[in-house]
């Protein structure tokens, strides 16, 4: 069943030029943008780079910015903007070519992150674990991060400042996040966390919370719980008396 | 162009996996630790493989739930849901494996849903006698895949290439000793030199127009094993999953958990009524996905199937806050995509295609095949699933596989010659990448988009749900033009070798072709229906044909079907099968 036609502007070119390209698509009942842009791809430009997947909102490929707001373009129905779209690739990467950017970056981060780590006596019992649900739910929350990378390209500290040598991104706060409150994780993550992890450098705009197509509630769940544990250390002005007697984080390297 | 003395960039490694999905993964790790240097080397990211998209659960035999439950139920689980002709060996040591596996990603970092007590919690789910499925919600693959993911980027002498082709497997003296590949982002060339090959490249299911299958999933290392020589087996079998989305058209195909029927969802045809009474009265919705899958086809084909040709599948009988917290992204996915609020409203369902038992023959301990430095594990490898796969095996599939496939490959790799004295004849070389760059030199060749659509649609059309011999040998003749039409296929009209899905398709194309030829050849010469297998022309199961799988060969004349007996059984794993077990009655607490 074909409603009308969907004028597509699509960005097209690479690192060097590239401009908005026009493609008239028919559109189908229920069609998503991502739809849309295979459409083009199958019919009028087979060259149309873009990265997908599962088509279903759960491996995170299809990040690009639709109408300027970061999206997973398999889960933006085209009938949310009329029969005009503008899609354009994901703007804090280097581009590659059209609507695919150069995400290599997020994992060289991920590297720096230091694992789950579990105490030696957990590590060496035969037993299985034991954890509650209550208490293993702070952890599965940040867990469901898809990393689509939404997150790491509205923030303005990589978008409008470019700051990927000072600062990891929300993506990685969430990451850490999902380790220091894993239960049976040991390892103090704080140090690293103020070094070159860099969170003093969020300011708490909760842009990411806003484009996270997992829901996740990363400035208030993720980031601020983890500005506090950081601050408790460093920004304390009794411990940090106390500290200056005798140094006691054990810790992953601050970088 | 003259591509044909193309430069290529040489890398050398121990062990070249291809695929990082579960199966890669965990088999890089463990290779790794068996001491080899390993590349992991992925056609999309790191992190966004097809083992994403498992969301039911991770079978294994742990009884935290039901306490009758043990390896020698699960074993008897798969067996009787392979329709007998799974490799037994296999069967028994996944059984026995997989609970060990699923502790040991535990011991990595991922967080299962728990019991009461603490313990990692196990849903119900099809034709699995006791509640066995380890999950996180309805995200379970995400959560194996994240943990397998970080685990190998912080082993020692695991290395990933991302967004890289492999398109032939090189060979010296009878065994692979490296590939050929492309890098996606600028059409470079490089080539593996490796003692052994380790392919987990998962499945084909886009070969067929509904699938739950991304792009990816275009029987690469399949074609790639065959290639070399390597032996296929039970290729007749895939599976349909019974419930895919199937409305609106532009999500046709998209999975729907099995989890929510291990919930309570129940199937119901126009009328409203329960129709797997009628099919399956003990199990019901739990019966095997054949079976369900075939059932829903049948209420469609009778007329009683929905406005948009399906099943209804309804959980609204479950509370809102159960189906949000069990099944979060099946809820959030038909809100946002079918506008259906599945605590209010039942869903459209019916079958797609989902997963391939069908494969490459391997040796049950090891994941050897027949050709000598070349392994193969998870969705890819045939054996463990026989004429049917049940839920959540194929994750413990993955973990118990992909670890026995990583250590022996990164053995074979000691032991094999090193490469600065394994000689690679430049004829192969030359001659795989011409076929890989023959597309640009066909710039009015046929578009490789409409060219891999006909092939969905023959596939569709002639081996579908329900076979029967002229259907299978007329698709066979069309998947024979089709591959005449493929070798004159274009690249959709651009020259470039950056990133450009058009050519990358015309490759594609030819791995989807020797699957689907394998599968239609498989599919005639068995002659019965068994398990994911049906035939119209053959309603009923040969009981000759339990102890037979069909393999497939290379020969220069193309193409060899044939017939092998299955070992027989040994007498302790025979007596496991005719046991009878307690039905499972949930406890109070649970």
């Amino acid at each position: 069943m074909e409603l009308n036609n969907l004028d597509l502007k699509i960005w097209r070119g690479d690192a060097k030029s590239g401009e908005l390209v026009s493609y008239r698509v028919p559109v189908r009942e229920g069609m998503v943008v991502l739809d849309a842009v295979l459409w083009v791809q199958a019919n009028m430009a087979a060259d149309l780079a873009v990265r997908w997947n599962c088509k279903a909102a759960k491996c995170g490929s299809c990040s690009a910015e639709v109408q300027g707001f970061p999206r997973l373009m398999c889960k933006t129905p085209i009938a949310d903007y009329g029969n005009q779209v503008t899609v354009r690739p994901m703007k804090a990467f280097p581009l590659i070519k059209d609507l695919v950017t150069d995400v290599s970056w997020n994992y060289e981060v991920n590297k720096e992150i230091p694992p789950f780590t579990p105490s030696e006596k957990d590590l060496t019992t035969s037993e299985p674990w034991r954890m509650q649900q209550q208490d293993v739910e702070r952890s599965m929350e940040f867990r469901k991060c898809i990393e689509c990378f939404l997150c790491q390209d509205v923030c303005h500290v990589l978008r409008a400042h470019d700051l990927k040598s000072a600062f990891y991104g929300p993506r990685f706060f969430v990451r850490i996040a999902s380790l220091e409150m894993h239960p049976k994780d040991v390892l103090d993550r704080r140090p690293l966390l103020k070094g070159k992890a860099g969170l003093g450098l969020c300011n708490v705009s909760k842009c990411c919370t806003e484009v996270c197509p997992e829901h996740i509630k990363i400035t208030d769940n993720a980031i601020i719980p983890l500005k506090e544990r950081m601050d408790d250390v460093y920004f304390d002005p009794i411990r940090w008396l106390i500290n200056r007697r005798k140094p006691r984080v054990k810790n992953a390297s601050s970088g | 162009m003259d591509f044909v003395s193309a430069t290529y960039e040489t890398v050398e490694t121990d062990v070249l996996v291809l695929g990082a999905g579960g199966a890669g993964l965990r088999g890089a790790i463990a290779a790794a630790e068996g001491g080899a240097r390993v590349l992991v080397v992925c056609k999309s990211l790191l992190g966004k493989a097809h083992t994403v998209m498992a969301e039911g659960g991770v079978a294994a035999a742990m009884h935290n739930v039901a306490y009758q439950d043990s390896w020698e139920v699960h074993f008897a689980d798969t067996m009787k849901g392979g329709k007998l002709i799974n490799n037994w060996r296999m069967a028994e040591l996944h059984a026995k494996e997989s609970p060990e596996r699923v502790l040991e990603l535990e011991r990595w970092g991922a967080v299962f849903d728990r019991t009461w007590q603490g313990r990692i919690h196990q849903r119900p789910f099809g034709a699995h006698t006791y509640p066995r499925l380890a999950h996180i919600g309805d995200r379970t693959g995400l959560e194996l895949i994240r943990t397998l993911q970080d685990r190998a980027v912080h082993t020692k002498g695991v290395d990933v290439h991302m967004e890289v082709t492999a398109f032939k497997l090189l060979t010296a003296d009878g065994r692979v000793v490296g590939a050929l590949a492309y890098r996606r982002a600028d059409g470079s060339l490089i080539m593996y030199r490796c003692g052994a090959v380790l392919l987990a490249s998962g499945g084909a299911g886009k070969m067929y127009r509904v699938t739950s299958n991304s792009w990816e999933s275009t029987g690469d290392g399949v074609a790639l094993a065959y290639d070399v020589g390597a032996q296929l087996r039970d290729m007749e079998m895939v599976q349909f999953h019974p419930t895919g989305m199937v409305w609106p058209a532009g999500v046709r195909g998209i999975l729907v958990t099995e989890g929510v029927r291990g919930e309570g969802g129940v199937l119901r045809n126009k009328d409203g009524e329960r129709f797997m009474e009628r099919y399956d009265h003990e199990r019901m919705e739990l019966s095997s996905r054949d079976v369900v899958a075939r059932a829903i086809n049948s209420e469609v084909n009778a007329g009683r199937g929905t406005p948009h040709g399906g099943a209804y599948l309804d959980i609204t009988h479950r509370k809102p806050e159960f189906i949000k917290s069990k099944l979060p992204s099946m809820y959030e996915q038909f809100l946002k995509l079918a506008k259906v609020d599945i605590t209010k409203e039942p869903m459209e369902v019916a079958p797609t295609l989902h997963y391939m038992m069908a494969g490459v023959r391997v040796e049950p301990e090891t994941g050897a095949t027949n050709v000598a430095g070349l392994y193969a594990a998870g969705e890819l490898a045939s054996g463990l699933h026989g004429a049917n796969r049940l839920g959540g095996n194929s994750l413990s599939d993955l973990l118990v596989f992909g670890k026995r496939a990583g250590d022996a490959a990164a053995e074979a790799a000691k032991r094999s010659p090193k490469s600065d004295n394994t000689k690679i004849e430049p004829a192969q070389v030359d001659e795989a990448v011409a076929a890989l760059m023959a597309p640009f030199d066909k710039p009015a060749g046929e578009s490789p988009f409409a060219l891999q659509a006909e092939i969905q649609d023959v596939m569709s059309a002639h081996a579908p749900i329900v076979r029967e011999a002229s259907g299978l040998e007329a698709g066979l003749e069309k998947i024979q033009d089709l591959r005449a039409r493929a070798m004159v296929c274009g690249t959709g009209g651009s020259q470039t070798r950056a990133f450009n899905p058009g050519w990358h398709t015309a490759w594609d194309i030819q791995s989807m072709l020797v699957n689907a030829e394998a599968l239609l050849r498989s599919a005639l010469e068995r002659k019965e229906s068994r398990g994911a297998h049906a035939r119209s022309d053959y309603p009923k199961t040969d009981d000759r044909l339990a102890s037979v799988n069909f393999v497939i060969e290379k020969t220069p004349h193309g193409m060899l079907v044939k017939a092998e007996p299955i070992p027989t059984m040994p007498g302790h794993l025979a007596e496991i099968l005719h046991r009878s077990y307690a039905t499972y009655t949930p406890e109070a607490t649970e």
